[in-house]
């Protein structure tokens, strides 16, 4: 059947009915919703009328009527109603509105919905969703979206004052900012947001200005912490989630980045203050405030390494007073002491560093730093690298540390390795713990093996294996003697009795190189140890031919029966006062310059030897004149009167300084060491400047000292005599290897 | 060069040819017989000076050349004069040394020897040759075989009669320096040049352009630290 033809005002006269009736319910007046055969009739309403044959199809007359209709009840109705209004009523009208016109514009796009089928797409035309958006935006919005912000902005600073507010309906009026944007966030970020940041910014700026002045560092920083959570809190409340960034970024510019310095400047409650007095949890507040600021850290770690390097410094400080005050300083004790306290400091920092800086790289950096400062100073002459070596000889020698149990030792252990990480001479400790391990391997004062042996193995992974095996070479020396001097007892045991010292004799064989240099004099023995001597070897001979023995008298042993009156006596003595007392065996009375000749030793040397055997507690000899130091015109007799309440006693010899020597010897190893660093460099770079070369050396002497740049070029100056280097003819701070 | 263009008549051997000279003949072989004629006069006079047995001139030899020139033996000009020569070894003048010098110099007797040392010492003032110069006078000095270095107390006696007229101050603070210091018992060749590069690169007194972290030998920067503390 043919369909009628509608007459275009016949249409939308219909169509307007619905229109209407529409409007009333959104008004709100007594109106039945549409059924669906209202809904239907209206829908094809529009179909026909855009179906018809021309000059009947009306699609673009319907299209504009539709806009039309909206701009229609906007003008008549919405605005008005909105402009009525203020403030918070305003928001109410106007998100009541805009819920309405979204119900408008879908039930209109509805019904006139087949113009979206084919019309729009034809001529390329918004859409009739965008068309009813853009209606309100264009006529509402713009209108009146700068008193809607104001009014926002107003409300959210009510709330910053404490005051309650209608936070559902600042999320609805934030929605249409985002919606009206049709996909776009623009509207949302140029109407609303940069003027809440602004104003953000302006409030929070007024109360940083007041607080900083009132307020102490832990108390301004509690307030901070707490508006930057009040913040977040209103993002998530009402505000568009986008803003949550750029909302936290301003509020803690103003209030954490304007007032930094002063901030942590503070002088009672500042960051220095906290850290003087433990403040843990403020401290920690402090690192999350500033660990999001970009470089906020960077001061905050900066007053902890003034801080700790102050206090380390402190401590060295009175170390090196208390030990210049005391008349003796009893055995370095306050040397000891301060490496311990130094224990102490690192251990207290560290944990700030894992807890209240969360382990961040910034303060573990801040931490070295400062510990690289003091850990370099000398107290009382001696460096830090042998009070260090000091401290580790003390612990596991016999006498030491027994009081403490094996975990606390260990842990002691693996604090000390770690302190020498800030020790710039490395080199310097290992021959002074080289040295004092020598003496506790040698005169069997050794503790516990196994803490031994930790020991290097801790040195050894942080230090590297260079750095260890000369040691580990002298433990397993002594390891090997063990099984040696059991090969040599077996040997007497098997020969005749000719080949036999006479005298009970132990030997230690120590290889060269892994030992510490020993001077070795040629001390006139007694007879009886020159027997003692061939036979041994005789019994090494049997072992290998190809090895050259040394004796180190100085580092050997006697226990002798001393026949007096009293009672005999065992002494426990050292081969060089063995050598003096058995002198006396052959006569009564020897003057100085007798004892000399017959032994062969320095003045030094001799003058220590018989001070420990006439001046000090046990008087073996007696000296004429009784004085109390020895000189070159003394004699000496054979105490006999002397007696002791033990039947065995040790008679020390104090040892020699030895620093000096370790320091020669340091100085020594250093000079080669750095000779063989600018050879290895000029020869794979062939041609390098002067700056770079020593850069270059410095770099890769590193791990084991820090070398001066006059001893590098000291150093480049004998090698260019040597010709192992030449300066470049046309630019003299150019180097070359000469091959 | 000229070269030989004798005119040779080809294929008659023994006929008589006439020699024909062109002009420029007749100026070279009078040329070559002077200079042959110079050549002789300087080998006179060398020899007038030789040690018979050596056969060179030997300290004593020089002495008496020097009091003939009215020059004294320690004066820079003799120096000069072993330089031009390019002779080896300090004190000693060989036949081939002095022909070489004394030809350079144009001179075959006493007085025109005395007379060329002005034009010589301006030659060598010349900045090109004074770097050849300055190298020269402390390679003389290296008197025994192997010798790499000379001695504080010689280097303060070089240092014035090379460097003396041309940069007063700094030989004469540097002198002293090298007289109260103990690091450095001998300079080498290294430290020589360096001490003249620094004269002529480095402001002086006030030493502001002076920076120890470049190559400069370190002798130079501990007097450099010994002047700024003398001035403090």
């Amino acid at each position: 059947m043919e369909r009628k033809t509608i007459d275009l005002d016949q249409g939308w006269d219909y169509m307007q009915k619905g229109i209407t009736k529409l409007k009333r319910i959104l008004e709100g007046l007594p109106e039945p919703p549409f059924s669906s055969e209202e809904y239907m009739m209206l829908y094809t309403t529009i179909y026909n009328m855009c179906t018809q044959k021309p000059p009947h199809d009306y699609s673009q007359q319907l299209y504009d009527k539709y806009r039309e209709a909206f701009e229609e009840y906007i003008t008549s109705t919405v605005l008005p109603s909105l402009r009525e209004r203020h403030d918070e009523f305003m928001l109410r009208e106007l998100v009541k509105r805009w819920a309405n016109h979204k119900i408008m514009v879908r039930w209109l796009s509805r019904f006139f919905h087949y113009l979206d089928r084919y019309f729009i797409a034809r001529r390329s035309l918004p859409a009739l969703n965008e068309v009813g958006l853009t209606c309100f935006r264009d006529l509402v919005y713009n209108d009146v979206h700068v008193k809607v912000r104001d009014a926002v902005i107003t409300l959210i600073d009510k709330e910053r004052e404490g005051e309650q507010i209608d936070r559902a309906l600042l999320k609805n009026v934030l929605d249409i900012f985002v919606e009206i944007g049709m996909g776009l966030m623009d509207r949302y970020e140029e109407d609303f947001e940069a003027h809440m940041l602004q104003d953000t910014g302006a409030y929070y700026s007024r109360k940083a200005s007041n607080w900083i002045l009132e307020d102490s560092c832990p108390d301004y920083m509690l307030k901070s912490e707490e508006c930057l959570k009040k913040e977040r809190d209103r993002v998530s409340h009402y505000l568009h989630s986008s803003s949550e960034t750029k909302l936290s970024e301003k509020v803690q510019h103003e209030l954490l980045v304007m007032h930094a310095n002063q901030l942590l400047d503070k002088e009672h409650s500042g960051c220095r203050a906290l850290l003087r007095d433990d403040k843990v949890e403020d401290l920690s507040r402090m690192y999350r405030l500033y660990c999001k600021i970009p470089r906020g850290l960077d001061p905050v770690a900066n007053i902890f390494k003034q801080h700790i390097t102050a206090e380390g410094t402190a401590l060295v400080q009175q170390a090196e007073d208390a030990a210049s005050n005391q008349a003796s300083n009893a055995a370095g004790v306050q040397e000891q002491v301060l490496i311990r306290k130094i224990i102490e400091l690192h251990d207290k920092y560290m944990t700030y560093v894992t807890d209240c800086f969360q382990n961040h790289t910034l303060f573990h950096k801040a931490l070295k730093e400062a510990f690289e400062v003091f850990c370099n100073k000398t107290v009382a002459g001696s460096s830090s690298a042998e009070l260090l070596a000091t401290f580790c000889d003390n612990i596991l020698k016999k006498g030491g540390s027994e009081k403490l149990s094996d975990e606390a030792i260990e842990e002691t252990l693996e604090k000390v390795v770690k302190l020498l990480a800030y020790i710039s001479d490395k080199d310097l400790f290992a021959e002074f713990y080289r040295k004092k391990l020598a003496r506790r391997l040698l005169f069997d004062r050794s503790a516990n093996d196994d803490h031994e042996r930790s020991i290097l193995t801790k040195l050894k992974q942080q230090c590297g294996g260079q750095f260890t095996s000369k040691m580990e070479g002298m433990v397993t020396d002594l390891t090997l003697a063990r099984e040696n001097q059991a090969s040599f007892e077996d040997y007497l045991r098997s020969n005749s009795a000719a080949a036999h010292p006479g005298i009970d004799l132990t030997v230690t064989v120590l290889t060269t190189g892994f030992w510490p240099s020993y001077k070795s004099f040629d001390l006139n023995l007694p007879a009886e140890m020159v027997k003692c001597v061939e036979v041994f070897k005789g019994f090494y001979e049997t072992k290998t031919k190809h090895r050259k023995l040394t004796w180190i008298y100085s580092l050997g042993t006697c226990h002798i029966n001393g026949k007096f009156e009293q009672k005999t006596i065992e002494l426990i003595v050292s081969t060089y006062q063995a050598a003096v007392l058995l002198l006396f065996n052959a006569s009564d009375r020897l003057s100085y310059s007798e004892i000399m000749a017959q032994l062969n030793l320095t003045h030094d040397d001799l003058v220590r030897l018989l001070h420990s055997l006439s001046c000090a507690k046990y008087k073996i000899l007696s000296k004429e004149p009784n004085t109390k130091t020895i000189s070159q015109s003394d004699y000496f007799e054979f105490n006999s009167k002397f007696t002791d309440k033990l039947r065995r006693i040790k008679i020390p010899l104090p040892p020699v300084d030895e620093r000096k020597k370790v320091v020669e010897d340091v100085d020594k190893d250093r000079r080669y060491a750095i000779d063989a660093a600018i050879v290895r460099i000029m020869k794979s770079r062939k041609v390098l400047g002067h700056q770079q070369l020593v850069s270059e050396c410095v770099e890769q002497l590193s791990r084991m000292f820090k070398p001066d740049i006059k001893a590098i070029k000291k150093r480049m100056e004998d090698l260019i005599t040597r010709d192992y280097l030449e300066r470049d003819k046309d630019n003299a701070n150019m180097f070359r290897y000469l091959a | 060069m000229m070269r030989r263009s004798a005119s040779k008549k080809t294929g008659q051997p023994n006929s008589t040819n006439p020699i024909t000279y062109s002009p420029s003949d007749l100026f070279r072989t009078a040329s070559s017989k002077a200079s042959s004629k110079e050549m002789e006069r300087i080998d006179n006079l060398f020899y007038a000076y030789a040690n018979r047995s050596s056969g060179m001139i030997d300290p004593e030899g020089i002495e008496t050349l020097c009091s003939d020139m009215e020059v004294d033996h320690t004066d820079v000009r003799i120096l000069m004069l072993a330089w031009k020569m390019r002779a080896e070894k300090q004190g000693y003048f060989i036949l081939e040394e002095w022909r070489r010098g004394l030809k350079a110099l144009r001179a075959d007797t006493v007085s025109k020897l005395r007379k060329a040392l002005p034009e010589l010492e301006k030659e060598i003032r010349r900045p090109s040759n004074f770097v050849d110069f300055y190298s020269y006078s402390f390679r003389y000095c290296l008197t025994e075989e192997k010798q790499k270095s000379i001695d504080i107390e010689s280097i303060c006696q070089l240092l014035d009669l090379v460097l003396g007229s041309q940069f007063r101050a700094q030989v004469d603070y540097f002198i002293d320096y090298l007289k109260i210091q103990s690091d450095y018992k001998v300079i080498n060749m290294d430290q020589w040049m360096g001490f003249f590069r620094f004269c002529n690169e480095i402001s002086f007194p006030d030493l502001n352009n002076y920076n120890p972290d470049l190559a400069w030998p370190l002798v130079l920067d501990n007097f450099v630290e010994w002047m700024q503390a003398k001035q403090s």
